[in-house]
């Protein structure tokens, strides 16, 4: 990150100097400093390479591969090479005598990354750089001027240099590597484009010269020793984490496999499922750890009637599952405390006589406390992880360059079964097609006819997606209101009938069983709709697949958002306002419910739909139509169902503490059924998949209307709704987030010494202001990320056209160079190396 | 197997550490692999660093690289004699590159190699004309082949040489947002 910041600045530089005429060579020199540095520092590379090619084994053969005469040894049939190919230059079209061809063979484009000369040379010019960043002691003055990089030093180097140059340049790089910390040293090593060899060999001497010698004169041997000793105790430590951690690390075989068969696209959908899973085991284990495992401690004594178990319980959660740590009702709402428990009064003071105050556990506070801090630090990992993979997939898109990047970097080199490599094959085919019928047609346009229409089908097919949306919306509203009627009755009728006791078992029964309605009527119109979604985006024409899949996420994303809304209205609007409709003593259980039927009843939607979706429609179009095409696996449609259903659990975190536990078994039931079903069922998407990019779209829509919906409601039922008065932590308190205030008030009384901390509980939850300003500056936060992203975007598009510009223009100056060169060196034959320099000098 | 054997000393498995992006355990499984490929040729103590080398053919046999149309060019680029045999060291190497943690760069520098095959240095219309037919496997006629080719040439090249030096190739790779993840091999 920050070399990249660096580059940014030094070549913000250049942009201010190429202004300037580049007259005076000084001027040159510093304005184009870091150009020409690299220029240089790679011409070193290139004298390098000079050298080292009577050494390296470096063969080349057209055809075959195989063993064909080094470069060094038959310069002439290089040349010859290298004539060839510069007969295929229009603008070079001279013949060049061998000399100028060896000292072109060693530009340092020819041998980036090549040799090992040039790669030592070019990794020393780096740790230079970072040397000179990380402390400011070492300044381009302390070194030679052969160790500086410059134009001039090259002229003179690449004539009295020998075998010992590289060995110097290796151990100036391993002095430079040495300065560095050992992380950095360690990330330099890494990043060397040497073999595993080379790199241990200069490894060895970096740490060696460490130990041998002493840092500095003021520094004691002892000292830096026992410090050597430590951080390699460190390093060790470090490390045997690291594995720990990597051992840890979860369903690595079969993300392989699905990698291996699908390529980055579908996998893409796995991992957003680990990263859900790891989200809920964090929620689960606060939970666990600070409310279900006290409440289990300090159960209270069971209620004396025992229902009975019918199985339907474990869909609705109602029955004997109301009364257990499973829901919001259940937990107390006293200072549990460990050894004695009987305290009656609501607001106990931690000090009770007889008891030790020590062990004491204050849960209404707890479970606020817990849910606020969970929703905060998820909110923190959720920005974090967002804004992380914004930089890392954030890069222009042009469109132009649009046709090299997908003949080299559309290979999926993890995918490694035959078939699908066929199939990938296949594909990149038809998209290189497609692409060199866009250019054509690109070309030649559209007519204002054509171009109409389409908008028309546009218009249309939105418009009868947003009607579906609302529809959709209408009927979840209506149902749920009916259903609360129903409910209502059915809870009068079963008051009334209270002394028959089998009729009011079944009533019961039924009673339940109705509950069950609105979560299937909701999970089978989010089921169903998307199809009809595909059914209208397949009508219409896009330019590119991109377009069509943000289209067809933003429409599901949109019924989603909807739905979970007009719920969210009918259960805080609704239920919450007025429980006594439905003689309900606790309504939070009540809704927690509601939302554990909706998670599971959604997992149950799921499962069947990939039975159906998949397995079926395989079926049928492998028996019945005889065609050899599988379904595709709907990454889009499957991510958006992952998102629904983390809403739906963070919804219910407050009224359900174990809700994540729940959601926890579901992501793990659906990581193997979706695995088995697309190893059974499924093809690669034909689809170009652009996974990074839409990675962090989903990041994206997890934080932005998932998250921060679920935050918003939880939020205000914490702020603003009446508690429950019977049951739950909170009975007795106007709202949940009087438990702070009162507790802030009985520490404040019992303990004068921590009024401190009264007042940041008084100005920093109590004060709305305070949030405000919070999230306020969150949002600024936010807000110049996203500035300075978008500036940096506009200043790499114009470092890039004056990349291009310069470049065109060094191009230029090296024919011109060349040219030059050649013609000098005719003129004085037999060529010397003394003239050959003083015509290069000449030249600059 | 059930008698425990020193493969690495402490001393080997730290520089491997440091120099590639695997840990101890990975690199032991590395080694697990590379032993399981010709297990009467590699040894399994490895404290003495023996002079083994497996020669293309059986690399490009392992299950990772088996359909990978560029298998050779993998290899090769990664021997240390061009031929395409690998000692271990040279194995290690080509899994590292080509693991999720490898920086952009490094990755860059491989896959020119990779797609280089005349090693002349430059991605020219030949090394372009032989990657597409190994990507499409041969499906596109010639003529598309030699537009592509031209195009893609056109659009990438810089310095207007008419063929690609790295240069050129790492400021194209720079656009590829998916190039990362897409060149990168789990083992």
């Amino acid at each position: 990150m920050a070399a990249r910041n660096i580059n940014f600045d030094m070549d913000l530089h250049h942009m201010e100097v190429t202004m300037e005429s580049p007259v005076d060579e000084d001027v040159v020199h510093s304005s184009f400093s870091r150009l020409i540095e690299e220029q240089s520092g790679s011409l070193d590379q290139g004298h390098g390479a000079l050298e080292l090619e009577d050494l390296s084994d470096e063969r080349r053969d057209h055809v075959t591969y195989l063993a064909a005469p080094s470069w060094a040894e038959h310069g002439q049939q290089r040349g010859q090479d290298l004539e060839v190919a510069m007969v295929n230059d229009p603008l070079i079209d001279e013949r060049w005598s061998s000399a100028t061809l060896r000292v072109l063979s060693s530009m340092p484009s020819r041998t980036i990354g090549r040799s090992r000369g040039a790669i030592i040379s070019q990794y020393y010019n780096r740790t230079m750089q970072l040397c000179r960043r990380r402390q400011t002691r070492p300044t381009i003055r302390d070194f030679s001027r052969s160790a500086r990089p410059s134009i001039r030093g090259y002229g003179v180097e690449s004539d009295c240099g020998d075998g010992s140059e590289e060995e110097r340049k290796k151990d100036q790089l391993v002095n430079n590597l040495q300065k560095l910390s050992i992380s950095d040293r360690v990330r330099m090593l890494r990043a060397m484009p040497l073999s595993v060899a080379e790199k241990s060999d200069l490894r060895k001497r970096a740490y060696n010269y460490k130990e041998g010698r002493p840092i500095s004169s003021s520094q004691m041997s002892c000292c830096s020793r026992l410090k050597y000793y430590i951080i390699i105790a460190l390093r060790q430590s470090w490390y045997s984490w690291l594995s720990f951690l990597h051992s840890l690390q979860l369903w690595q075989v079969p993300l392989k496999r699905v990698s291996g068969r699908f390529g980055t696209g579908v996998l893409s959908y796995f991992l957003f499922l680990k990263i859900l899973l790891f989200f809920n085991i964090f929620l689960f284990l606060i939970n666990g750890f600070f409310l279900v495992l006290p409440q289990a401690i300090h159960r209270p004594p069971p209620a004396n009637l025992s229902q009975k178990f019918t199985g339907l319980e474990l869909l609705t959660g109602g029955g004997s599952f109301t009364n257990t740590v499973m829901f919001y009702g259940h937990y107390s709402h006293r200072t549990l405390t460990s050894g004695c428990r009987h305290s009656d009064n609501a607001s106990v003071p931690t000090d009770q006589p007889g008891c030790p105050p020590r062990l004491s556990f204050n849960m209404p506070l707890a479970y606020f406390f817990t849910i606020g801090v969970s929703f905060f630090i998820t909110c923190i990992i959720l920005v974090y992880s967002m804004s992380k993979s914004f930089g890392k997939s954030f890069r222009i898109n042009k469109s132009q360059g649009y046709l090299a990047v997908k003949v080299f970097s559309s290979w999926d080199f993890k995918v490694i079964k035959r078939t699908s490599v066929k199939l990938q094959s296949e594909n990149i085919c038809t998209q290189l097609k497609e692409l060199l019928g866009e250019v054509s047609r690109r070309e030649e346009g559209q007519s204002v006819l054509h171009r109409l229409g389409r908008a028309l089908v546009h218009g249309l097919a939105w418009i009868l997606c947003l009607i579906s949306t609302g529809g959709a919306a209408l009927a979840v509203y209506y149902f749920s209101e009916y259903m609360h009627k129903d409910l209502e009755t059915r809870v009068l009728e079963t008051r009334d009938l209270e002394t028959r006791d089998l009729e009011t078992g079944q009533r019961l029964l039924e009673q339940q069983a109705s509950l069950l309605a609105l979560p299937v009527v909701v999970s089978s119109l989010n089921l169903l709709m998307p199809g009809l979604f595909n059914a209208v985006g397949w009508m219409e024409v896009y330019d590119s697949p991109s377009i069509r899949t943000y289209v067809a996420i933003f429409r599901n994303l949109l019924l989603k958002v909807s739905m979970l809304g007009v719920l969210c209205y009918h259960w805080l609007g609704r239920v919450a306002a007025d429980p006594g409709k439905l003689l309900l003593q606790c309504w939070e259980s009540f809704v927690g419910q509601e939302l554990y039927r909706f998670l599971l009843i959604d997992f149950i939607f799921t499962v069947l739909g990939t039975f159906f979706g998949e397995f079926l429609w395989r079926m049928c179009s492998q028996r019945v139509l005889k065609r050899k095409r599988m379904p595709e696996f709907d990454i889009a449609r499957n991510v958006l169902e992952l998102i629904y259903g983390q809403t739906l659990a963070w919804l219910g975190v407050l009224f359900s503490p174990l809700l994540p536990a729940v959601q926890i078994v579901k992501l793990l039931l659906l990581f193997y059924i979706k695995k088995a079903s697309l190893m059974q069922n499924c093809q690669a998407p034909r689809r170009p998949w652009r996974a990074s990019q839409m990675s962090t779209v989903f990041i994206t829509l997890l934080c932005f209307p998932s998250f921060l919906g679920a935050a918003v409601s939880v939020t205000y039922t914490m702020w603003t709704i009446r508690p429950s008065q019977d049951c739950g932590p909170f009975r007795g308190l106007s709202t949940m987030f009087q438990a702070g205030k009162q507790w802030m008030l009985e520490l404040k009384t019992a303990n004068p010494n921590l009024t401190w901390l009264t007042w940041i509980h008084t100005t920093m939850v109590e004060n709305p202001l305070f949030l405000f300003i919070s999230a306020g500056i969150f949002l600024m936060v936010i807000y110049f990320h996203t500035q300075v992203v978008d500036g940096q975007r506009k200043v790499i598009s114009l470092l890039q056209e004056q990349i291009e510009n310069l470049v065109s223009i060094v191009g230029e100056d090296k024919k011109f160079l060349i040219t030059r060169l050649q013609t000098i060196h005719e003129q004085r034959r037999p060529p010397s190396r003394k003239t050959h320099r003083a015509s290069e000098e000449s030249c600059f | 197997m059930g008698n425990k054997q020193t493969i690495f000393t402490d001393e080997q498995l730290d520089a491997y550490q440091d120099c590639t992006f695997f840990t101890r355990k990975e690199i032991l499984r590395l080694h697990g692999r590379y032993h399981e490929l010709a297990p009467h040729l590699v040894p399994m103590d490895y404290t003495n660093e023996p002079d083994v080398k497996l020669p293309l053919a059986l690399i490009v046999n392992m299950p990772e690289l088996k359909e990978n149309p560029f298998r050779n060019r993998i290899v090769e680029s990664f021997s240390e004699d061009g031929e395409g045999n690998l000692s271990f060291n040279d194995f290690v190497d080509m899994f590292s590159v080509l693991s999720e943690m490898a920086p952009r760069e490094l990755k860059a520098i491989y896959a020119f190699k990779i797609y280089d095959f005349n090693t002349d240095n430059f991605i020219c219309k030949e090394d372009l004309e032989k990657t597409l037919n190994k990507l499409t496997r041969e499906e596109l006629t010639s003529e598309e082949v030699n537009l592509v080719c031209e195009k893609a040439i056109e659009e990438a090249d810089l310095d207007g040489d008419s063929k690609l030096s790295f240069a050129d190739f790492e400021n194209m790779i720079s656009r590829a947002p998916d190039f990362l993840s897409t060149f990168h091999l789990r083992i």
